[in-house]
C-alpha cells in the first residue's frame, strides 16, 4: 500500500489486514479477534464437526454464555430447555474445539461487547468480529470490528480469516460540548435519528470531534455500539491517550515494554490530514437535548422536550403509512407530548448501557428517590466486574433502596431471549439499542433512552426530562 | 449449499421498508441449535395473532403465496440484528431469492451464505414487480443469475447487478470456507509476519 497516499483510520486497518486480493476485488481479511456466544455458534461448530475441520486459532477465540442466560441465581441452572441445551452445546463445543471459554460463574462472565474491552482483550488496530450486530460497540478502541453470520463465524473459525470488499468511509463530527444531563446515547440516537436506519449502509462510520473526544471510553462504546442502527457495519474511534490510559494494565492487555511498543503503533492510527470521506456529516453537541424514540426503529426518535410527528406531515406515502403502522403499534397520537407519556417498565443495561459509568449514572438520579408504584425496574449489569464495581461503591444499595431489582449480567430485557420480557401491551423506557416491534418481547413497546433518562422514567413513572429532577 | 441457476417461482409482495431481522425471525425462536425447522416461525408475529393462529390479511397465509419463493419488499430488508437464522427461515419456508431497492449489509451477505439470492433493484422497478406479484399464481417471476436479468410475467427482462465472486460461488453451490482454504499458506505467512512486527497481542488461553 502506498505510504504518501493519505489515509483514514479505516483504509490504516483494513490495509494491514489484508492477506490476499482476489482478482475480482474480494478481500481475505485476517481477523485478530473472535468472540463467540451461545446463540450464533452451535450451527457453526456443527459445520466444522461435519467438513472435519478444526478452530484454526482457539488462541485468538474467546467463548462466553450471555443472551440466553438467566439473570437469577445461577446456581440454579437454566430453566427452558432450549436455553440450557444452547448454553450446553457451548460448553461441549469449547471442550471439542479448544477454545477458552468464560463458564457462567465466573466473575469475569459478561455481555461478550463489554467483557471484550473490559479484559483487555480488544485492542487498537485489530480487526475484531462476533456473530452478533453489536460487534461494532469494540470500534469504539481504534479496532475494525463489525458483526457477521453464523456461515461467517464458521469461516473464520476454520480460517480466521472473512471474506470481505472494502467499505466507504463516513466521518461523522459531533463538535461541540453536550449540555447538563445529556450523554452519549443521546449523542448517538440523535446521529441515528439524523442517518436514517440505513443512512450508513455499506460504510463504516469514524466518529470525530470535540463532543467525541471528550467522551470516556464507555461513552464511546455507547456511541460506537449503535453504528450499527444507522446500516453501517463499523464505528471507529481515533485511539487516543483516554484510550492508551483504559486499556493500560487490563487483564489480558500487553504490559511493560510491549504495551509501550504497542502504543507507539497505535499512535500512527488515526487518519491522515486530507485523508478522503465519501460522505461527511456534522452536528453539534450543544444542539443536543437527552433523546427519546417514538417509534419501532431506532431512527425514529426526539428530543424529550419534543412531540410525536403527524404522519400528515410526511409527502411519502410509504414512510406516512410506516410512520402510522408505527403509532399504532406504539399506541401513541400525532403531537403527543413524550414527557406525558406513562411507563410500565424501566431496563437499565445491555452492551449499548451496561457499564459502570452507565449504573452510576442511574444511581445518580436514583439516590434518594422512589420508583414510581406502577412500575417495575430491573438493573442488569454488563459484566460480573460490573456488578462487583458497582456493589463496592455501594450503587447496588442505592439502586435497591430506591426499588429498582438489581441482576445478575446478561443480555436480559434487550431482547428478551431469557425470562426477562415486557408482556404484551407494556410500554418500556430501555437503555437497550432496538425498538423493533416485538424486540423485548412480544407485544412489547420500547423507548430508547439514556441511563439518566432511564432513571428519571422509573422514578417520576412516565418519559420525564431528567434535566427537570433537579 | 444448494445452488441457485434459474428460479421460475410466485413472488409475495410485502411493500413494507426496514423489514428487521426480528420480524423475520424473533428473538425467542433463535434458542436451537440447529438451521432447520425456522420456516414455521417465519415472519411470525406478522404471520400470527396472539393466539397462534394465522392472520388472514398476512400474505403468507394466502394462495398462492404459501407456496412463493420470492419475496419483494422495499428499503432496507434485513436491518438490525446479524441472526442468520433469518436466512434460514426463510429458506426453510422455500423462499430463494429477495428482490428490494437496498438491503443491510449483514443480511445481504448472509443471504448468499445459504443459496438465497438478494437482488437489488430500483424502487420503482420493485413496485412494479410487487404489482405483478398482486396478480396471483399465474404471474410467476423468472430470476436467471447466468444472464443476470429478472423477468416479469410479461416476458420483459430487467437486469441486475451482482458481485462476480458472489455469482460464481451461488452458480456452483460452492462453500467458501473450501475456497478460502486454497489460499492457506499465504494466511500461515501472514500470520508469522504479524507475531513478528505486533508480538503484543494477546493469547486468549492466558
Amino acid at each position: 500500500m502506498s505510504g504518501s497516499t493519505p489515509r483514514t483510520l479505516f483504509d490504516k486497518i483494513w490495509d494491514s489486514h489484508v492477506v490476499e486480493k482476489l482478482p475480482d476485488g474480494t478481500c481475505i481479511l485476517y481477523i485478530d479477534r473472535h468472540l463467540v456466544h451461545e446463540v450464533t455458534s452451535p450451527q457453526a461448530f456443527e459445520g466444522l464437526r461435519m467438513a472435519g475441520r478444526k478452530v484454526r486459532r482457539p488462541d485468538c477465540t474467546i467463548a462466553v454464555a450471555d443472551h440466553n442466560i438467566p439473570t437469577t441465581d445461577r446456581r440454579l441452572g437454566i430453566k427452558e430447555e432450549d436455553s440450557r441445551i444452547q448454553v450446553e452445546t457451548l460448553e461441549k463445543n469449547v471442550v471439542e474445539f479448544g477454545v477458552p471459554y468464560i463458564p457462567i460463574l465466573d466473575v469475569r462472565q459478561g455481555i461478550v461487547h463489554i467483557i471484550g474491552p473490559e479484559l483487555g482483550l480488544s485492542l487498537p488496530g485489530t480487526t475484531i468480529v462476533c456473530g452478533d450486530s453489536h460487534t461494532s460497540t469494540h470500534g469504539a478502541l481504534g479496532a475494525l470490528a463489525f458483526g457477521i453470520g453464523t456461515s461467517e463465524v464458521e469461516h473464520v473459525m476454520a480460517t480466521q480469516t472473512l471474506l470481505q470488499r472494502p467499505a466507504k468511509n463516513m466521518k461523522v463530527q459531533v463538535d461541540g460540548s453536550l449540555g447538563f444531563g445529556c450523554s452519549a446515547k443521546d449523542i448517538v440516537l440523535a446521529i441515528v435519528g439524523k442517518l436514517g436506519t440505513a443512512g450508513g449502509t455499506g460504510h463504516v462510520i469514524e466518529y470525530t470531534g470535540e463532543a467525541i473526544r471528550a467522551l470516556d471510553m464507555a461513552g464511546r462504546m455507547t456511541v460506537s455500539n449503535m453504528t450499527i442502527e444507522a446500516g453501517a457495519r463499523a464505528g471507529l474511534i481515533a485511539p487516543d491517550e483516554t484510550t492508551f490510559e483504559y486499556v493500560k494494565g487490563r487483564d489480558f492487555a500487553p504490559r511493560g515494554e510491549a504495551f509501550e511498543q504497542a502504543v507507539a503503533y497505535w499512535r500512527s492510527l488515526p487518519t491522515d490530514p486530507g485523508a478522503h470521506y465519501d460522505t461527511t456529516v456534522l452536528l453539534n453537541a450543544g444542539d443536543i437535548a437527552p433523546m427519546v424514540t417514538w417509534g419501532t426503529n431506532p431512527g425514529a426518535v426526539v428530543p424529550i422536550t419534543g412531540a410525536v410527528p403527524d404522519p400528515a406531515d410526511e409527502p411519502d406515502e410509504g414512510r406516512r403509512a410506516q410512520m402510522q403502522r408505527m403509532l399504532d403499534y406504539m399506541d401513541l397520537r400525532p403531537h403527543q407530548k413524550l414527557a406525558d407519556v406513562p411507563v410500565d417498565v424501566v431496563f437499565i443495561g445491555s452492551c449499548t448501557n451496561g457499564r459502570i459509568e452507565d449504573i452510576r449514572a442511574a444511581a445518580a438520579v436514583a439516590n434518594g428517590r422512589k420508583v414510581a408504584a406502577s412500575v417495575r425496574a430491573l438493573v442488569v449489569p454488563g459484566s460480573g466486574l460490573v456488578k462487583q464495581q458497582a456493589e463496592l461503591e455501594g450503587l447496588d444499595r442505592i439502586l435497591l433502596e430506591a426499588g429498582f431489582e438489581w441482576r445478575e449480567p446478561c443480555c436480559s430485557m434487550c431482547l428478551g431471549m431469557n425470562p426477562d420480557k415486557l408482556t404484551r401491551g407494556q410500554r418500556c423506557a430501555s437503555t437497550s439499542n432496538r425498538n423493533f416491534e416485538g424486540r423485548q418481547g412480544p407485544g412489547g413497546r420500547t423507548h430508547l433512552v439514556s441511563p439518566a433518562m432511564a432513571a428519571a422514567a422509573a422514578v417520576t413513572g412516565r418519559l420525564a426530562d431528567v434535566r427537570q429532577l433537579g | 449449499m444448494d445452488k441457485f441457476t434459474k428460479l421460475t417461482a410466485i413472488a409475495a409482495p410485502m411493500p413494507m421498508a426496514n423489514i428487521d431481522t426480528d420480524k423475520v425471525i424473533p428473538a425467542r425462536f433463535l434458542t436451537t441449535i440447529k438451521r432447520s425447522g425456522l420456516g414455521v416461525h417465519l415472519f411470525d408475529t406478522l404471520r400470527y395473532d396472539t393466539e397462534g393462529k394465522e392472520r388472514p390479511q398476512f400474505v403468507l397465509n394466502q394462495e398462492p403465496y404459501r407456496r412463493a419463493q420470492i419475496i419483494i419488499a422495499h428499503e432496507n430488508f434485513g436491518c438490525g440484528s446479524s441472526r442468520e437464522h433469518a436466512p434460514w427461515a426463510l429458506l426453510d419456508f422455500g423462499i430463494r431469492c429477495v428482490i428490494a431497492p437496498d438491503f443491510a449489509d449483514i443480511f445481504f451477505n448472509n443471504s448468499f451464505k445459504n443459496g438465497i439470492l438478494p437482488v437489488r433493484l430500483p424502487r420503482a422497478i420493485c413496485d412494479t414487480l410487487i404489482e405483478d406479484a398482486t396478480l396471483g399464481g399465474n404471474a410467476r417471476i423468472t430470476i436467471d443469475l447466468e444472464r443476470q436479468v429478472v423477468m416479469r410475467p410479461n416476458g420483459e427482462e430487467i437486469h441486475f447487478d451482482i458481485d462476480p465472486f458472489r455469482k460464481h460461488l451461488l452458480l456452483n453451490g460452492l462453500d467458501d470456507i473450501g475456497q478460502t482454504m486454497q489460499h492457506a499458506p499465504r494466511i500461515d505467512t501472514f500470520e508469522a509476519t504479524r507475531r513478528q512486527q505486533q508480538p503484543w497481542l494477546p493469547s486468549t488461553a492466558a
